[in-house]
């Protein structure tokens, strides 16, 4: 594998994971507990989508095929979906999306303070501004897993469950493979064993504050780097690109 | 103490001087009552109107138009909320407002009971649906209750922006494939009726209170917004191609205006009644939302609880 291709893998990876949290969280638009809630979420929806547009459009500059943003995000298949597996869990009750979302939260605050250092002008800039803007979203939701583990018992027993049942997928967020090795060697991207450690702390320590369990080790799923999803990815797709893919090659 | 006489005369002669009437000053208590009806139909139409759209977002055919519609629909969520605290400074609070609309005590705007069933119906219903509440909301920004009328000022800004893009979906389709132009007209053929329809009955069977007129809680006659409305959407239509689905549609060279065919009230009056396509999974997504988001409301108070003994 060369540099190139390397660092169009790297993208995706970044830019998916985004995309697709970003399209989970939209489809609570209009649904939410309270209405401040709607806002916030798909406040937060947007800057995803905003962070994967500005990624994709820099994977096809560097993929060089002449793909635009929108060709990587409604023209590919499952498969080449890079996202985390975290991302493509369906929303579940509002506790589960808050856990998820605080889990990936997390993961990018750290990612991101990391990758602003990227020798990649483009990724580092787009990380600093990344970086923004999940700092909010980080806060937000840390408030929502402290209200919910110290709310009520109902609230309580609810975001403990969701934490136990993605705790499976949060292995996938640091496994490295030979893109990583490379591209850490070249300055550009980083180390996740170190952002996993971070993460490891923050997370034990907001969970201890909320009242919850860190769940115990459980066998991680991994598969995410080389496109092997869960089933949830495919129906995901089916819905957001199938307008792209019924009408070919016209615009909107 | 002043007599409800002389309060009335002061209140009017206010209104008359263009002084807008804040929470706190004196007002009867129909203008109250009006203002209630009216500030949370509204609010309720924003929340309604955000399911419609929000139908689309996950299938929206590009990342410009995902977050476009993302940003609009939010809009609207802020505009729901918005209203509603205008409307709680008349001394009813969200929930009660909420515990009407889920119980079908109060309306909320006839649109939203059509289905959105292809992506033009996104651009119909900024073009279309936007536009028409702009007419109502831009007269409404002139009306005397403070709160509410400078909400109308900000929302009407946003408003013109939804309005803008819708018709920039339809400029897309209508210029695009021969799919899309069909996709296009069609959508205008399902939505200009019922946005015709949305500014209300005719005037002759819904007289305007002259009260309401003279304490500037109305401001316009709903059929001067439908012709005002009217004239502005014509001409776009013809730009794009499409053509509005109202064979009797005319131009009137003496008055300046377009006149409409026969309206068909009784589908409205059907729609308004909880007959229209989509009035029950609309309310029922609303009462669900409602639902299943309690548990998480409690968590919250009781979080909140908390914290204040540790604190006190």
């Amino acid at each position: 594998m060369d540099k190139q291709k390397a660092l169009f893998q790297y993208c995706l990876r970044l830019a998916d994971s985004s995309l697709i949290m970003g399209q989970r969280l939209s489809e609570w638009c209009g649904h939410g507990p309270v209405l401040e809630e709607d806002i916030a979420l798909t406040n937060i929806a947007l800057d995803l989508v905003g962070q994967a547009t500005a990624i994709l459009n820099y994977a096809g500059k560097v993929e060089g095929k002449g793909h635009t943003e929108d060709d990587l995000a409604f023209l590919r298949p499952e498969r080449e979906f890079r996202n985390v597996l975290l991302a493509e869990q369906p929303n579940g009750d509002y506790a589960f999306t808050i856990a998820r979302q605080f889990l990936f939260d997390v993961y990018q605050y750290y990612y991101y303070q990391s990758l602003q250092k990227s020798k990649d002008e483009t990724l580092s800039a787009l990380s600093e501004k990344s970086l923004k803007e999940v700092t909010y979203h980080l806060r937000h939701t840390s408030q929502w897993m402290l209200r919910l583990g110290d709310g009520t018992p109902e609230s309580h027993e609810r975001v403990q469950r969701a934490i136990n049942e993605l705790w499976m997928f949060t292995g996938d967020l640091f496994d490295m493979d030979e893109v990583d090795a490379l591209l850490l060697k070249e300055g550009v991207s980083i180390d996740l064993k170190e952002v996993k450690g971070k993460w490891e702390n923050h997370v034990a320590e907001l969970l201890e504050k909320a009242t919850l369990q860190l769940p115990v080790q459980t066998f991680m799923q991994a598969g995410s780097r080389a496109g092997k999803h869960t089933e949830h990815l495919g129906f995901l797709l089916a819905e957001m690109q199938y307008l792209q893919r019924t009408y070919p090659d016209v615009k909107w | 103490m002043k007599d409800e006489k002389t309060l009335l005369e002061e209140f009017q002669s206010k209104i008359d001087k263009g002084i807008k009437i804040e929470p706190k000053d004196w007002m009867p208590e129909k203008y109250r009552k009006q203002l209630i009806r009216m500030m949370s139909q509204h609010a309720h139409s924003e929340i309604v109107g955000m399911l419609p759209e929000g139908n689309w977002i996950t299938r929206a055919p590009s990342l410009r138009r995902k977050a476009i519609l993302l940003a609009k629909v939010q809009d609207e969520a802020g505009h729901g909320m918005y209203l509603y605290s205008a409307t709680e400074t008349l001394g009813i609070d969200r929930s009660e407002l909420l515990e009407q609309l889920h119980t079908g005590k109060a309306k909320y705007s006839s649109i939203f009971n059509y289905p959105t069933l292809t992506w033009a119906d996104i651009g119909a219903i900024g073009w279309l649906v936007d536009g028409a509440a702009i007419m109502n909301q831009t007269a409404l920004a002139k009306g005397s209750y403070g709160p509410y009328s400078r909400a109308m000022v900000r929302i009407c800004k946003e408003e013109s922006f939804h309005n803008r893009q819708g018709y920039e979906i339809m400029c897309s389709l209508a210029f695009g494939s021969e799919e899309q132009k069909q996709m296009a007209q069609d959508a205008l053929n399902r939505w200009w009726w019922p946005a015709i329809m949305m500014l209300g009955p005719s005037d002759d069977s819904s007289p305007n209170s002259d009260e309401l007129m003279r304490w500037k809680v109305k401001m316009e006659s709903n059929d001067a917004i439908r012709e005002r409305f009217i004239d502005r959407t014509v001409p776009q239509a013809d730009y794009i191609g499409l053509t509005i689905p109202d064979p009797d549609l005319m131009f009137n060279k003496e008055t300046g205006h377009y006149k409409h065919g026969p309206i068909n009230w009784e589908e409205f009056f059907n729609v308004i009644k909880g007959n229209g396509p989509c009035n029950k999974i609309r309310l029922k997504a609303r009462v669900d939302a409602d639902r299943n988001g309690r548990w998480v409301r409690e968590a919250t108070e009781a979080y909140a609880a908390k914290k204040r003994i540790v604190n006190s």
